[in-house]
């Protein structure tokens, strides 16, 4: 579910399975569920999507991944996010192999490329922390 | 030799239009639409015991039932189908399919997008169609409203304009060549009457300087939304050899799907299409080479490409080579999308997807008329829907 910052952007609205991860951002940390078997996984679930196990546990990524692709939004595809025109939007390979969607910070959008490294970056609006990516420095 | 149990028997389509004067419920525009296919295919309504929709506006639960009642149709199949851009031609299939097990004989596949009458204390006027970013995506509990709408990953183009990315990265191509599916597609529309862009070609140039809306795709190589809508009747190969067309027979089909965002797409340039196309080719016992024109999914120019690689028509990484070096044209050596495609015609919601599949029939019919492919038996049309998600193939061929 998505409700609104007080500036108008869209944020999460964490469930009770989501939760941990949501809290996790807060903290400056990255953690995702580890399934024995099959390792992190990305987004949360009950259950592993390679094997549907419950056996899973939390546990902390580095942080650090690829850009697998990205696009830069010139045209506002979200009115609530017109006014932050141009911003580039990374699917990200975490080096533990989950993908990520984030916003790309600190690094103007025509410098983005595929194959970047990378790092986690923690952006707060107003209760909530949104996963966003930098340069690997 | 594929299936000849059921075939496309009749068609008709609205010219799509950015603004839409006559606004009507989706009942009413399903009513008209029953009676111009019906009379294409010379059926009778009483012959219909069939209904495939993606809903209805005005009865969003018990849909089928709702425009049963509406139609007056007693009806022995009745399907929703919900595969987005790929919505009709998964209604097809599922029609054919429905009809050679038996359970129905004539089938009505409805694909209206027409705006409703203004609700009371609305400010009325004619509706410009724009569809919501969201998509749905913001209810509680779904994943797309906690990751991907927090990050502005919204609407359609960002996503393909990632698999476009991602598609320069690992194999190069030239944004020129990209240019230029989006030229051939709008010199196609300029021998369709009803396409949004008859009468307005393009130049590569024009889409080179066309704004980036997502890089690195630029606004020409983007579909204008619009209302309209389609609709064709499928019934069995006994019943179509009574037709005054000749029976175009769903002899192949696939469908495939693996995610929903693209985020979490297997691989954004190796798409579910390979596998879709590649079941609907080997029901068929079709070759590639077989093909006399091809109908495929078009919202992007970069969707042209993937599908022209992932549907086995050249070798992965080869596709911008292949574009280049045949014309697209429906006079050129390789014919695709020859009403224009959606980029040339306009995406009329559903019916942008449906217009794949009118258009192949026609040319199957022998009746696309200026634009006609010569000795056309075979096509091939596909559906793609979502963030390069829901895929169906299709193999139509004449009887």
């Amino acid at each position: 579910m998505v409700h609104f910052s007080t500036d108008g952007r869209p944020l999460p609205t964490p469930t009770p399975i989501t939760a941990p991860y949501f809290d996790g951002l807060r903290e400056r940390r990255l953690v995702l569920q580890r399934c024995p078997r099959h390792g992190f996984f990305f987004y949360p679930r009950g259950r592993c999507p390679h094997c549907l196990g419950d056996d899973w546990e939390w546990g902390e990524l580095s942080g650090r991944g690829t850009v697998y692709s990205f696009t830069v939004d010139r045209a506002g595809h979200d009115p609530a996010l017109a006014s932050r025109i141009p911003f580039a939007i990374a699917l990200v390979d975490l080096d533990e192999g989950p993908r990520l969607v984030g916003n790309m910070v600190d690094c103007d959008v025509d410098d983005v490329t595929v194959g970047m490294a990378v790092e986690a970056a923690y952006e707060d609006v107003d209760d909530t922390t949104l996963l966003g990516f930098r340069p690997a420095g | 030799m594929g299936k000849r149990a059921a075939a496309i028997v009749g068609l008709t389509e609205w010219a799509p239009k950015r603004v839409w004067d006559e606004p009507m419920f989706t009942m009413e525009a399903c009513a008209r639409l029953a009676a111009e296919v019906l009379a294409d295919a010379e059926v009778d309504k009483g012959e219909v015991d069939g209904l495939v929709i993606n809903g209805l506006r005005e009865s969003p639960l018990f849909a089928p039932s709702a425009l049963a009642e509406f139609l007056g149709i007693r009806s022995n199949f009745n399907e929703v189908v919900d595969l987005g851009g790929a919505t009709p031609a998964g209604m097809v299939w599922r029609a054919a399919a429905a009809i050679e097990v038996g359970i129905c004989e004539t089938v009505l596949v409805f694909a209206p997008s027409v705006p409703a009458p203004p609700q009371p204390g609305s400010n009325g006027g004619p509706m410009k169609m724009k569809m919501g970013a969201y998509m749905g995506g913001e209810v509680w509990g779904s994943p797309q409203g906690q990751f991907e709408i927090p990050a502005g990953l919204v609407a359609a183009t960002p996503s393909f304009a990632m698999a476009a990315q991602r598609y320069m990265a690992a194999y190069g191509v030239s944004e020129e060549t990209l240019a230029k599916v989006a030229v051939d597609s709008r010199y196609n529309a300029q021998a369709n009457p009803l396409a949004v862009f008859y009468g307005k070609p393009i130049t590569v140039e024009d889409v080179m300087t066309s704004r980036y809306v997502a890089d690195p795709l630029k606004l020409l190589e983007i579909v204008m939304p619009c209302y309209g809508g389609s609709a064709v009747l499928v019934t069995s190969a006994e019943r179509a050899a009574r037709c005054p067309h000749r029976p175009v027979y769903v002899s192949g089909y696939g469908e495939h799907l693996t995610h929903k965002s693209i985020t979490y797409a297997p691989d954004v340039v190796d798409t579910p299409i390979r596998l879709a196309a590649d079941r609907a080719f080997a029901m068929a016992g079709v070759s590639r080479e077989a093909v006399d024109m091809a109908s495929m999914y078009d919202c992007y120019t970069i969707t042209v490409l993937l599908t022209i690689e992932d549907a086995g028509f050249c070798p992965k990484g080869q596709g911008g080579r292949f574009i280049d070096e045949h014309s697209l044209r429906y006079d050129g050596d390789w014919p695709l999308n020859t009403h224009g495609g959606q980029l040339g015609m306009g995406q009329a919601g559903l019916g942008g997807g449906m217009s794949h599949i009118t258009e192949a029939v026609r040319q199957v019919q022998g009746r696309a008329d200026e634009r006609q492919v010569p000795d056309c038996n075979i096509a091939y049309a596909n559906g793609t829907g979502g963030m390069l998600a829901e895929q169906v193939a299709l193999i139509l061929e004449g009887a």
